[in-house]
């Protein structure tokens, strides 16, 4: 069994002409990898007609759309979370409840907001009254703003995560740019937060360092736009851990922390 | 058989990297199947005279004949054509050059003849785009990355020179590539371990586009975990032909072997 807990896949309506190769290739891939579960969050139009990490209500609605019509199109293959963009408060708080009663298993997060800011409270209160996880798009050891997002480092998600103690938190993406040492140096004092390994990085090291950092409890394995890194990190992994810790990496930690029946077997 | 072309000995300046001990190179080679390496020293590439470091390569690929010494060559340096003489004279399979991490113009003068006299004596010369991830690099560590422009004034300087760049990615290549005439492209190899695999398909497209005689196995190891490579190449559909030429017969062809 293999969850990966970062996927994406494209709408129609986004800037990619090829979305429908682009999602064959990740279906592909993952049968090749052995992923059994893609769970994917559609960022609104990915820039078409409003940012990706700062989707219009119009877009958030049209991107969670897509992401229910695909758990229905492939049934167990594909699993979604909401994505909503904190500074319409009501809207996220009602899109949550939404993709929740038509299935969404998380909630995911951009970089509408930095991640402490309080408006991220009321979306955390209702994750939590739904008992869904919240993945956050972290930027590793953010030194500065970055044009196109209002993105988060490690610390700011603890802090968040330190004022919600019932809720999980998915740290995105260690892997995916950033000083993934900043994340570790924060993240073992927070214990509702996991760390998602995906991203295009394949240090040598890394690895090693999630591990002592917060052990194979609370890491989870992820691809995000890169499936051949996430591919390699699963087989290092392999080789790092013992069978009954590759597992929890592999998919029991993701089963633990998205809602019952989630997942195949759940 | 599979040949990594990018591998190096020894630690890194900005960070703490396990398993860079000749023996922890070999341990992940046979991890993930690779039979031979081509090895730089990595901590020479950051010193004064990187040539520093050559000796102590040439010894350990003695010592370890699964390496093979791909010794740095400053052509700053007075002695440089001493420092390539030697490295033919051990057999060397490449040398290498990585101008902006020695503070050299990417495609100065210096530059310029020594990828004529590498090529004269038979010997591609090795590049690296970068090391690391900007996003990630030491704050300290500001060195320019490699321009796509010096490949294509390097390859482009005369008729022997054959490059290989390691760490590139599809738009570097595609770049390159295609802004260089059909001759001079067919004598520059690029390594896989920075070209995405699917979704985004980089190295498919790129395979499909330029060719799969463009390209070398290559893991960047021990900074990177070799298994990105391999995985790369089993998510590939390519013919059993074209892996094998991927893993180690476009290396030949770098060396000037026939295939």
């Amino acid at each position: 069994m293999l969850i990966d807990v970062h996927a994406h896949f494209f709408p129609e309506r986004s800037l990619r002409p090829d979305w429908r190769a682009y999602n064959a290739s990740r279906l592909r891939a993952g049968e090749r990898i052995g992923i059994a579960v893609h769970v994917t969050s559609t960022l609104g139009t990915f820039g078409l007609t409003s940012p990706t990490y700062f989707p219009s209500p119009d877009d958030v609605v049209y991107g969670n759309d897509f992401t229910m019509a695909l758990q229905r199109e492939h049934g167990a293959r594909i699993r979604g979370y909401a994505c909503v963009n904190p500074n319409y408060q009501e809207h996220a708080r009602a899109e949550i409840a939404r993709c929740r009663s038509a299935g969404l298993i998380g909630v995911k997060l951009a970089a509408s907001r930095r991640a402490d800011d309080p408006l991220l409270d009321a979306i955390c209160e209702t994750a939590r009254a739904h008992g869904l996880p919240i993945l956050q798009h972290i930027w590793q050891g953010r030194r500065r703003d970055w044009p196109g997002q209002e993105a988060s480092d490690g610390a700011e998600l603890c802090r968040l995560a330190a004022r919600h103690p019932e809720v999980r938190f998915i740290l995105a993406h260690v892997a995916g740019g950033g000083d993934w040492r900043h994340t570790l140096a924060v993240a073992p004092a927070q214990p509702n937060v996991y760390l998602d390994l995906s991203g295009s990085g394949v240090d040598g090291g890394m690895l090693e360092a999630c591990v002592a950092a917060v052990g194979a409890g609370r890491l989870l394995w992820g691809s995000d736009i890169t499936m051949d890194t996430g591919w390699a990190k699963l087989r290092y992994l392999k080789h790092l851990l013992s069978p009954a810790d590759f597992e929890l990496v592999a998919w029991k930690n993701a089963a633990r922390i998205f809602p019952p029946r989630s997942f195949p077997g759940d | 058989m599979r040949i990594d072309v990018n591998a190096f000995l020894g630690g890194y300046p900005f960070a703490k990297v396990p398993g860079t001990s000749p023996q922890d190179v070999l341990a992940a080679m046979d991890r993930v199947a690779v039979d031979e390496a081509w090895v730089t020293h990595l901590p020479g590439l950051f010193w004064r005279d990187p040539t520093a470091g050559n000796a102590w390569l040439y010894d350990t690929c003695r010592e370890f004949p699964r390496l093979h010494p791909v010794p740095a060559v400053h052509p700053g340096l007075a002695d440089w054509p001493d420092v390539l003489r030697e490295a033919v004279a051990r057999g060397a399979p490449a040398i290498r050059c990585d101008p902006c991490y020695f503070a050299l113009a990417p495609s100065g003068a210096e530059m310029v003849a020594l990828a004529a006299a590498a090529g004269a004596a038979g010997r591609p010369l090795l590049l690296a785009v970068r090391l690391e991830d900007a996003r990630q690099r030491h704050p300290n560590d500001v060195t320019p990355e490699l321009p796509a422009a010096a490949v294509r004034a390097l390859i482009r300087s005369a008729p022997a020179v054959r490059l290989v760049v390691t760490h590139a990615d599809r738009g570097f290549i595609e770049e390159v590539h295609f802004g260089s005439t059909p001759d001079d492209a067919r004598r520059v190899w690029w390594d896989i371990s920075w070209i995405w695999g699917p979704p985004e398909e980089h190295l498919a497209t790129l395979v499909r586009t330029i060719g799969s005689d463009r390209f070398v196995f290559g893991t960047g190891q021990p900074l990177r975990l070799p298994e990105a490579a391999v995985a790369k190449l089993d998510l590939l559909d390519v013919t059993p032909d074209e892996r094998a030429a991927i893993e180690f017969g476009n290396a030949g062809a770098a060396r000037g072997r026939k295939r």
